[in-house]
């Protein structure tokens, strides 16, 4: 590395969404003709970055962003997309940003197609000019042969593999001669292998010719394998700049999950290993779009707080889902050693589980009811609470004074701020909308209670709240509790073992004492073989 | 300031507007010669022979399954009851309740075959439910040509054989609410008490269900069928019921409408039923998928007592054909107005 003057240079870059920190006092420079790799867990930040750097909307419209961006040592605030491409930055994004009934050369050279004159466009202007597909042709040629592959400039992009599909949209990114910072979003997370190979050799020639790029995989080998540098983001600070040859994959692998592994891992004493089995999994799959769960075999404990981790998209969601009844699913479910019938959800509630869904707003809520609905319907529906019989049975009356009642005893519980058991739900924050979603699976009273992504898209604090009432409820009415977060250091916080999903198979049970280096390398799918799960542990 | 605020809030602005101009028709009746004591005897029962077909939009507008453009359909199961108790001779009181009782197993059926359709088309349903109403309509055009009816009453004169478009009533069930308990003061001035009681009993039944569980499960459903699927419930079959019940509203309304009116009218006569009771609802404040009793009455009030008033009033002030255009025109305006307001307000 020289002494010159870094391509980019983003200093203090600081973002809130809505009260909720993402993004702390990140500082990057990248050079040029220099990989840099950016790797975190999800939602450690590195989107929000990249789409700060692109000028994105989204960025302005949540109240804009802190800090500075320099491009050539010259500040620039890109206010959209076009400021950034005209200041030579590409962006690569994981969704195929292409038109499917457009050739390749049509879709490389959109919008800044070569055109030419003829006798139309001197009587009506230049809108009407032609395009010089010859030359657009030749253009959109070099490219992609700049990228090392095979594509011909007239396939239509509708009729490519996705691998050529990927290369295409490079090729659109790198024709334009302005281009020197290229951003790369997952771009090999949709390739094979050897698809992957092709493109790693070509972004290395690209960089040979002086475009800079910043590369973002979840595939730590392709980082060690491409990068100069590496980044390691981790909520929304920068944890940690290494050059390639000083780590290794282990080390980033454990600077991505784990924090400093505090005192509070160790409060989880109360899980006694030889207390029956309450759930037992066996070969479980469930057909859940975008978390595909193939093969789970699993035994839960009586009275533990069971997490499951992963990556996203590894299936870890589709779990408790597909145990729900929620999404199609088969193989063994048990009880109390009593068959639970899938696909139905009825039933899944009916034998004593609960589950407190992800999807807050979607499932988990009637955003536009009361809050004493909210919490007592499932109970009302499932277990016949909170109704009165009338004439013999034969009507079951709504109970509202029962429902308002049970509403206010858990507002109280769980300190949840509201108006009254009339506002309704949409109008609380999500923290206790989140508190809601827990009163309402506490009211069925479960033996067994799923809890998923508790603390998604809410803030520091109640975060903790919403984890100590797991706690509290596991403690106080031994309630067996299973709960699936992406966010490894809350599982670490309050379970009493962790299983790491990858791939729809679990690729490892951890306790939660285990290092992040351990962690880190299961949820990448390193350690798949059967011997060097917990045993290396323990 | 706040106090009036809150009202507005609350009761919309649709609402206000239509009942001040409600209100102002009625000032200004008198002084174009039209008697305000028989304009409120008009709107009364006009609200009396519609208000059970607009308490027949709630149950599906509070499952989710839209407004119900199928109205016709349970209107027809109506219609096959009245025609049945009529052949066999019912009269009075029997004539009325074979007419219901009848009507009945017609209009569970079809509401059971139309909630199935309407499964299927989930997310569309407004427009299935449209075609639903008109074609059935159509196909009964046929087939009140060659049901074996044979009553002297309801055929054709001549040929001997198909229903007529419209049957009197004489003889058979007229008037036999609107003459129950009737209050009449002065000449002009009638309160058609059994008819009201009856739309407060229908509405007390519909209150009711909506306070049992299957009603609350019903009401979920409506709101967010996800959440209602995740606590057990079979989404499907809840709005079913739905539909079989705003079918067998509809059967039961017809037989309201047709006692006060006087006539059973057949072939294309359900055909647009269901645009009055929809305009209606919604001017009462529901929206595509919230709506309640109050919701019913008050749409029912504005909406009837709008057509009563416009023709007569405008009619007398303006004294010319003009008038019949006019009235299109604010009625069909204000009902276009009103649906703007509530869109944007539930969605």
């Amino acid at each position: 590395m020289t002494e010159q003057q870094p391509l980019l240079h983003m200093q203090g870059i600081t973002k809130e969404y809505f009260g909720n920190r993402v993004l702390t006092d990140v500082c990057l420079d990248v050079n040029r003709g220099e990989v840099l790799g950016l790797v975190g867990e999800n939602g450690a930040g590195k989107s929000t970055l990249m789409n700060i750097l692109f000028g994105m909307s989204v960025i302005g419209q949540t109240g804009g962003y802190a800090g500075t961006i320099c491009i050539d040592g010259k500040e620039v605030i890109f206010q959209n997309p076009f400021d950034a491409l005209k200041a030579g930055i590409g962006m690569v994004h994981q969704e195929f940003s292409l038109i499917p009934g457009f050739t390749a050369t049509e879709n490389i050279l959109l919008n800044g197609e070569i055109l030419q004159d003829n006798i139309v466009t001197k009587v009506f202007g230049p809108r009407l000019k032609t395009l010089d597909l010859p030359e657009m042709r030749a253009i959109a040629e070099k490219s992609i042969e700049l990228l090392g592959v095979d594509i011909s400039p007239d396939t239509l992009v509708s009729e490519m593999p996705v691998g050529h599909k990927q290369f295409t949209e490079l090729a659109r990114e790198i024709h334009r001669p302005e281009m020197k910072l290229l951003v790369l979003d997952e771009p090999t997370a949709v390739l094979t292998e050897s698809e992957a190979q092709v493109l790693l050799t070509s972004l290395r020639r690209l960089a040979a010719t002086g475009i800079a790029i910043i590369f973002i995989t979840h595939r730590l080998q392709e980082i060690l394998d491409i990068c100069d540098r590496i980044v390691i983001l981790r909520d929304g600070q920068v944890v940690k700049e290494v050059a390639t040859g000083d780590t290794d994959i282990g080390q980033i692998a454990e600077l991505m999950v784990g924090r400093s592994v505090g005192a509070k891992s160790a409060s989880t004493s109360g899980y006694d290993k030889d207390t029956e089995t309450i759930v037992s999994l066996d070969h479980l799959w469930v057909d859940m779009p975008g978390e595909t769960v193939r093969d789970v075999t699993l035994e839960i404990h009586k009275g533990e707080i069971f997490g499951i981790g992963g990556l996203a998209g590894q299936g870890k969601l589709g779990i408790p889902n597909g145990i729900m009844g929620l999404y199609p699913a088969g193989g063994a479910v048990t009880l109390h050693s009593k068959p639970i019938r899938l696909n139905d959800p009825a039933a899944a509630l009916a034998a004593g589980m609960a589950f407190v869904s992800e999807d807050r707003r979607g499932v988990g809520l009637l955003l536009e009811e009361a809050l004493d609905w909210n919490i007592a319907f499932t109970a009302m529906q499932a277990q016949n609470k909170f109704l009165r019989p009338l004439l013999g049975g034969l009507i079951q009356w709504r109970d509202d004074k029962a429902i308002q009642n049970v509403a206010l005893e858990y507002i109280k519980a769980l300190d949840i701020k509201c108006t009254g058991t009339d506002q309704r739900a949409e109008e609380l924050s999500g923290g206790n909308q989140q508190k809601i979603c827990l009163a309402k699976a506490f009211a069925v009273q479960p033996d067994v209670l799923f809890v998923s992504e508790p603390t998604r898209g809410i803030d520091v604090g109640a975060k903790s709240l919403v984890l100590e009432s797991l706690r509290t409820y596991n403690r106080k009415n031994g309630t067996t509790i299973i709960m699936v977060s992406s966010e490894l250091e809350e599982l670490r916080s309050i379970c009493d073992r962790i299983a790491i999903v990858d791939e729809g198979r679990i690729a490892g049970i951890l306790p939660p004492s285990a290092t992040a280096k351990e962690f880190g390398l299961l949820m990448i799918g390193k350690l798949k073989n059967e011997e060097n799960k917990v045993e290396s542990h323990e | 300031m706040n106090r009036i605020r809150a009202f507005v809030d609350k009761a919309g602005w649709p609402r206000i507007i239509i009942a001040m101009l409600l209100l102002s028709l009625f000032i200004v009746a008198p002084s174009v010669g039209v008697r305000v004591d028989q304009s409120m005897t008009n709107t009364i029962v006009r609200f009396g022979m519609n208000g059970i077909l607009v308490l027949g939009m709630v149950p599906m507008v509070q499952t989710g399954c839209g407004l119900n453009f199928g109205l016709p359909l349970g209107i027809i199961a109506g219609l096959l009851g009245a025609t049945i108790s009529i052949e066999l001779g019912l009269t009075g009181l029997a004539g009325f309740a074979g007419a219901i009782g009848f009507a009945a197993p017609f209009a569970l059926l079809f509401g059971w075959s139309y909630g199935k359709l309407l499964n299927r088309v989930k997310g569309n349903e407004m427009m299935i439910a449209t075609y639903v109403g008109f074609s059935s309509v159509s196909f009964m055009c046929m087939m009140w040509m060659l049901l074996p009816y044979r009553s002297p009453k309801m055929i054709w004169g001549y040929g001997g054989s198909g229903l007529r478009t419209t049957i009197s009533l004489e003889g058979f069930w007229i008037h036999i609410l609107d003459n129950f308990l009737t209050i009449r003061i002065g000449p002009n001035f009638m309160f058609p008490t059994g008819m009201i009681l009856f739309f407060v009993f229908m509405a007390w039944i519909m209150w009711a269900f909506f306070h049992t569980k299957t009603g609350t499960a019903m009401t979920a459903v409506g709101s967010n069928p996800d959440y209602a699927r995740a606590a057990g419930i079979n989404v499907d079959k809840m709005r079913t019921i739905a539909v079989i019940m705003s079918t067998v509203y509809g059967a039961i309304g017809i037989l309201v409408f047709q006692q006060s009116f006087g006539f059973i009218q057949l072939y294309n006569g359900p055909f647009f039923m269901a645009l009055p009771a929809v305009a209606a609802i919604l001017i009462g404040g529901a929206s595509v998928n919230k709506a309640n009793i109050t919701n019913v009455v008050i749409g029912t009030i504005l909406f009837q007592g709008l057509l009563t008033m416009t023709p007569s009033v405008i009619n007398s002030a303006i004294q010319s054909d003009l008038s019949e255009v006019v009235r299109i025109i604010i009625s069909n305006g204000m009902i276009v107005y009103a649906l703007t307001r509530v869109t944007r307000k539930s969605r």
